[in-house]
């Protein structure tokens, strides 16, 4: 409702007294574990511990790819859940199916099909290599490995948008004289916004937690591939405290995200 | 210059034409699920025909034959759905706005037009609203002013009035009778009021036909349709005339009527025809004691005199019938009474009804005098 406070519902909710255990219980169960992590941080070199080059370059690549794979996530992530949700697809259930594969597959699986795609060995790879083009344990290897594992997260909440928005002001917007392209930008568009955005948040941040993949596919190699998450599982062998200090690092960044899309969108939705 | 479309789509069990002249407006009544919307949407562009065709100003829109299609937006047919569907992003001024700019005008000139269209529907003062800041009547105000700014060749609107306030409906109802003249449109309705205020032909779809169409004052006055019997009030029934103002009629006998006094519309002998006749001329009586007790109709045209017998001496039709419903209607009762196969609804005092004691399912007598029903050919 449009200027009204922030509904305190005194409705009754009819919920049974006894959900609210077991819901404590999971919210504990999510929110201990990073109490775990606060009383582990060596608090006296921290800044120093993720300020080290190997974090900076972690840190600093990690933050790259993320909004790379992200961007990347936008480009064909948009196209891809329009058709889903409204082009006249035949097998429309198979293709949802097979876009949201990389959703339910480990992520090393992932890595291992990218590598033997798009390796130097691979069936596009070897074709690629022809003109000297070489993806795997690149930078862009990374960006692939994200976006592969991040792409059906933009798709599903995106197509959802679009599902629940239906069609009909596209179709008004038709019969006032808009080309499909006009109706796109200037309707479809800012009716999903919303929808989009929290897409795009999930898939930063599926992005910047990406680990599996990445390593099978892209390796560890600093300030080239080892992302923050790879020096984090590295360091935790090496040096515990790093690990521990960049692990809150991912956290707090992390948090920032969600944070701030879920305050966008809170906004978003009383101006709406 | 017109608009011409023939189309057919068993998916909707609609097979239907429609034409409408350069400058005029006609209406599309029916019941619910007749296909009224599908029509609109075949003409818009949004549903495509199993096969016809439509024109619109000479320029062809769709042609199953030779597979021509239009896409809706470069049709020039603009809808105006049951809901406003105001573009929820934009203010008042930008959604009216929305046709100019999709039509390639500046940004200044879509304005200015925009401007203007929202004086003529008196809602220049909204423009900077957003649609849910708008009452339902404001909403649909600014919906035809966003639908008349993009210049559509043909308007459609589909039930403008619908899930309207009462008190919103006369403003809006002025607002089209005005923008509506001179313009080629077609609006479905379920009022005979807009289709006598807005209209000047009238189509009756029913189950995906055409039942009937020609000038609404004509039509309205001799409804050659149940559907436009019913909008108009009138009892109506089919037969095959046994003599010039005699009917028969499947499953409830002889109707006596009046041909009409307007040459060609008295039926040939042997002939389809229909009857029409008012239910406030239609008496009640209990069927209990032969044709004992009884009630005049609504007007009390039946008269005192009917109290104890039913009226002798004028022709009469007298017809056996079970009650199946009683309505109250304001100062009447509607009776909804089945004789034979045929519905017929009388009206009542509710004085009246309740001396006759009715229920649903009382066995009743219905009396209307040969000279309140009018018989035509169909």
């Amino acid at each position: 409702m449009p200027g009204s406070a922030r509904p305190r519902s005194r409705a009754y909710s009819g919920l049974p007294r006894w959900v609210y255990v077991p819901a404590a219980l999971g919210a504990l169960f999510v929110l201990v574990p990073f109490v775990g992590i606060l009383t582990r941080v060596d608090w006296l070199h921290f800044v120093a511990l993720i300020t080290s080059d190997s974090s900076l370059a972690a840190l600093g690549l990690s933050l790259e790819t993320a909004l790379a794979s992200t961007v990347a996530c936008l480009v064909l992530g948009v196209p891809m859940a329009l058709v889903l949700a409204r082009g006249p697809v035949r097998g429309r259930r198979w293709l949802r199916s097979l876009v949201l594969l990389p959703l339910v597959l480990p992520p090393v699986v992932g890595g291992l099909a990218l590598l033997y795609t798009f390796g130097r060995l691979g069936f596009v790879g070897r074709w690629l290599d022809v003109f000297g083009v070489q993806l795997a344990f690149t930078t862009t290897a990374v960006v692939m490995a994200q976006t592969f594992v991040s792409l059906p997260f933009l798709v599903v909440s995106l197509e959802g948008a679009l599902r629940t928005a239906g069609g009909r002001y596209e179709a008004v917007a038709a019969t006032l004289g808009a080309a499909p392209s006009h109706v796109f930008w200037r309707v479809t568009l800012p009716l999903v916004l919303p929808g989009l955005a929290s897409g795009l948040v999930l898939s930063f941040a599926r992005s910047l937690g990406e680990f599996g993949a990445t390593l099978t596919f892209a390796g560890s190699l600093q300030g080239v591939t080892r992302t923050l998450p790879l020096e984090v599982y590295l360091q935790r062998e090496v040096d515990p405290d790093a690990a521990v200090a960049l692990a809150l690092v991912l956290v707090v960044v992390a948090a920032l995200v969600v944070g701030l899309a879920y305050g966008r969108r809170a906004a978003g939705a009383v101006a709406a | 210059m017109s608009f011409r479309l023939r189309a057919a789509l068993a998916d909707r069990g609609l097979d239907a034409g429609l034409h409408v002249e350069s400058g005029e407006t006609v209406a599309v009544l029916g019941p619910n699920g007749a296909g009224k919307s599908t029509l609109f949407a075949l003409a818009a562009g949004l549903v495509r025909a199993d096969e016809g065709s439509a024109e619109l100003d000479g320029r062809v829109l769709f042609d199953t034959k030779s597979g021509a299609w239009v896409p809706p937006h470069a049709r020039g047919v603009a809808l105006l759905a049951q809901e406003p569907l105001l573009f929820p992003h934009l203010t008042v001024l930008e959604n009216v706005a929305f046709g100019p700019r999709a039509g390639g005008a500046s940004r200044a000139s879509a304005r200015a037009t925009a401007e203007r269209w929202l004086r003529e529907v008196d809602a220049a003062e909204l423009a900077d609203r957003r649609p849910t800041q708008l009452s339902g009547g404001q909403a649909r105000r600014v919906a035809v002013a966003r639908a008349l700014a993009a210049e559509p060749s043909l308007l459609l609107l589909d039930e403008p009035f619908a899930a309207l306030d009462a008190g919103a409906a006369p403003a809006l109802r002025r607002l089209l009778r005005r923008v509506l003249a001179g313009r080629t449109a077609v609006i479905i309705t379920h009022e005979a009021l807009d289709a006598h205020l807005l209209a000047e032909r009238v189509v009756v779809l029913e189950g995906g036909r055409i039942a009937e169409q020609g000038p609404t004052a004509a039509l309205l006055e001799r409804p050659r349709s149940h559907f436009a019997a019913g909008l108009s009030g009138l009892n109506f029934v089919r037969g095959r005339t046994t003599a010039p103002a005699r009917l028969a009629v499947a499953g409830l006998g002889e109707v006596f009527g009046v041909v009409p006094s307007e040459a060609g519309e008295a039926p040939a002998t042997g002939e389809d025809a229909v009857a029409v006749f008012r239910p406030a001329d239609v008496a009640v009586y209990a069927s209990s004691s032969g044709l004992g007790a009884s009630a005049p109709g609504a007007d009390g045209r039946g008269g005192q005199d009917s109290m104890e017998e039913p009226p002798h001496g004028s022709p009469r039709n007298a017809w056996r019938a079970v009650v199946a419903e009683l309505e109250p209607r304001g100062a009447q009762v509607r009776v909804h009474a089945r004789a034979g196969d045929a519905a017929i609804v009388a009206d009542l005092t509710p004085a009246a009804a309740a001396e006759l004691d009715l229920a649903p399912g009382a066995a009743v007598v219905l009396v209307a005098k040969a000279a309140a029903v009018t018989v035509y050919a169909a």
